[in-house]
This record gives structure tokens, C-alpha cells and sequence, in this order.
């Protein structure tokens, strides 16, 4: 089963909508709620890193039987070093996003912890890739 | 005997804005946070949340993270959009009329005293 969903850069009242309504169909098949919730982590933080730092993204889930896979991509400044984004602590937040308590630097590594697989990728100046892989 | 959100709301004077139908929930414990991610990465289930922000995205985050409640320190004032999501998610938002220092400080007290 595949959705996909938009998210608008800069719109911080709708981040978070993308993930939950994935975290809701998740709801409904059989799966272990801790599985969900780590899921729901992940993808909120991707969503929230696009809302953050990108124009616009598109987060696409790929529903299978055993696992989830869940694709954002977005148009934005993308990342020049993708190690130093991945550190606990490194954020190039704007003072407005940081007023709303984002920027600790902590969001890639919260997905990290919560996905079996990922994959980030980036062409500076054009855009960022996120894939992620979640086993039920 | 463990202490609900009711009693503890009562006890401290924490005022409570939404989710007054869960205010049995028993909370385990609190983190002080006003960074949204650290409170991801952190914070564990049934945790009462101390922070100072009020908009939107707290109420995901309490959510996530099946936190107890959200108290609001600092008389920061919330949004109606922002209790009304708070409700359909089944948050509990509480307001402390005090700062961080003194609600986490009653509360630390108040919750080693309980259990
Ligand atoms: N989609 C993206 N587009 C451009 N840059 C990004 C994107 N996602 C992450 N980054 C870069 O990687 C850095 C680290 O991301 P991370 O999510 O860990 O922290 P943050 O978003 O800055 O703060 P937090 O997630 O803790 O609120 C960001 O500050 C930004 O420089
Ligand atoms: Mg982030």
C-alpha cells in the first residue's frame, strides 16, 4: 500500500499532519504499538527537518506486509556534510525556528535510533533525500 | 499509593486547560525541556513535560511520546487552536502560574514525597 503526502516549507502549524496521518493507517493494521510509535518519531522528525530547513518536500510510505518504507524528499538548501548534520548537537536552525524550541540538533539522530535503515543523501544548493526502513 | 494528574493538579495549583477527562492518568516522574527534540529523544512514556513553549507542535510531541501532561510554566498564554488539538490528541495540558525553577522544584518534592 503506498500514500504520500506534501509538506510545505516554513508552515510549522501543519508539520507533524504527514506523520500522523501515517501513524493513524498504521493504527489499523496489527502492529506492535511500540513499532508504531518509533515509526511516528521518525517521521516527524523528517517532516519537521523539511517544515525547518527546506521549501518544499513530498514524504512517501510504502506499506508491505513485513515492513515500511518511507521516502522525503524535498527542494531546499540541502546539506553540505552530511556526517557533521548526523552529530548530536549540529543545527544550522534559523533564530525564528530555534525560538520554537527546534535547532537542538537532534532530530537526524532521534531517527536514527528509531529506523532499522536510513539513507540521507543531499545534492547542496538543490535538495535533501531521506529514506528510511522500518521492520514490523 | 501513586498520585493521579486530578490530585496533583489540586495539590500544586496547576491550572488544568486540556484533557479534563484524563486527568486520572498516573504520571511517572517529569523532564524540563523547551527543546522539542530533546524532549523526543529523552523524555520516557507518562512523564509530566515542563516547558515554557505553547505552540502547535508540543501537542505532537506529547502525543508521540504518550507523555502524561504538558504544564505550561511562566504564565505563558496558549491559544485556543493550540488546546483544541491538544483535545482531539488527548493531551493534557496543565498551567503552572510559576517558572520552570519553582514548578519543577514543587513538583520534584511533590512526587518523591507521593511515591
Ligand atoms: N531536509 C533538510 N534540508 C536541509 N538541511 C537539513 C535537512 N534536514 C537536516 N538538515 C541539516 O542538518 C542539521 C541537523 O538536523 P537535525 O534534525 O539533527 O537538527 P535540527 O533540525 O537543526 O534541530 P532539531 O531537529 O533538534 O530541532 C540541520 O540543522 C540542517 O543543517
Ligand atoms: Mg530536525
Amino acid at each position: 500500500m503506498e500514500v504520500q503526502y506534501e509538506i510545505r516549507g516554513g508552515d510549522f502549524s501543519a508539520a507533524g499532519q504527514a506523520s500522523s496521518e501515517i501513524k493513524k493507517l498504521l493504527k489499523q493494521f496489527n502492529i506492535d504499538p511500540q513499532i508504531v510509535r518509533r515509526i511516528a518519531i521518525a517521521l516527524f522528525e523528517a517532516e519537521v527537518n523539511v517544515v525547518a530547513h527546506a521549501y518544499k518536500g513530498i514524504m512517501k510510505a510504502d506499506i508491505d506486509t513485513d515492513s515500511i518504507r518511507v521516502t522525503v524528499e524535498d527542494e531546499g538548501p540541502g546539506i553540505e556534510d552530511i556526517d557533521k548534520a548526523m552529530e548530536e548537537g549540529f543545527s544550522t536552525a534559523s533564530e525564528a525556528v530555534r525560538q520554537m524550541g527546534f535547532g537542538a540538533g537532534m532530530g537526524l539522530p532521534n531517527i536514527k535510533k528509531n529506523v532499522d535503515e536510513m539513507i540521507l543523501t543531499s545534492i547542496p544548493g538543490s535538495g535533501t533525500c531521506l529514506k528510511m526502513k522500518v521492520l514490523f | 499509593m501513586k498520585t493521579n494528574l486530578k490530585k496533583l493538579a489540586a495539590d500544586l495549583d496547576f491550572e488544568p486547560l486540556s484533557g479534563i477527562n484524563l486527568l486520572d492518568r498516573i504520571p511517572q516522574s517529569a523532564y524540563v525541556s523547551d527543546l522539542l527534540s530533546d524532549v523526543i529523544g529523552k523524555a520516557q512514556p507518562g512523564m509530566l513535560w515542563i516547558t515554557s513553549q505553547v505552540h502547535k507542535n508540543i501537542v505532537a510531541v506529547a502525543s508521540l511520546k504518550e507523555l502524561s501532561a504538558i504544564i505550561i510554566v511562566n504564565e505563558r498564554q496558549i491559544d485556543d487552536e493550540v488546546v483544541k488539538h491538544a483535545e482531539d490528541e488527548g493531551v493534557v495540558i496543565l498551567a503552572s502560574h510559576l517558572p520552570a525553577f519553582e514548578t519543577a522544584g514543587k513538583l520534584y518534592i511533590y512526587l518523591n514525597r507521593a511515591e
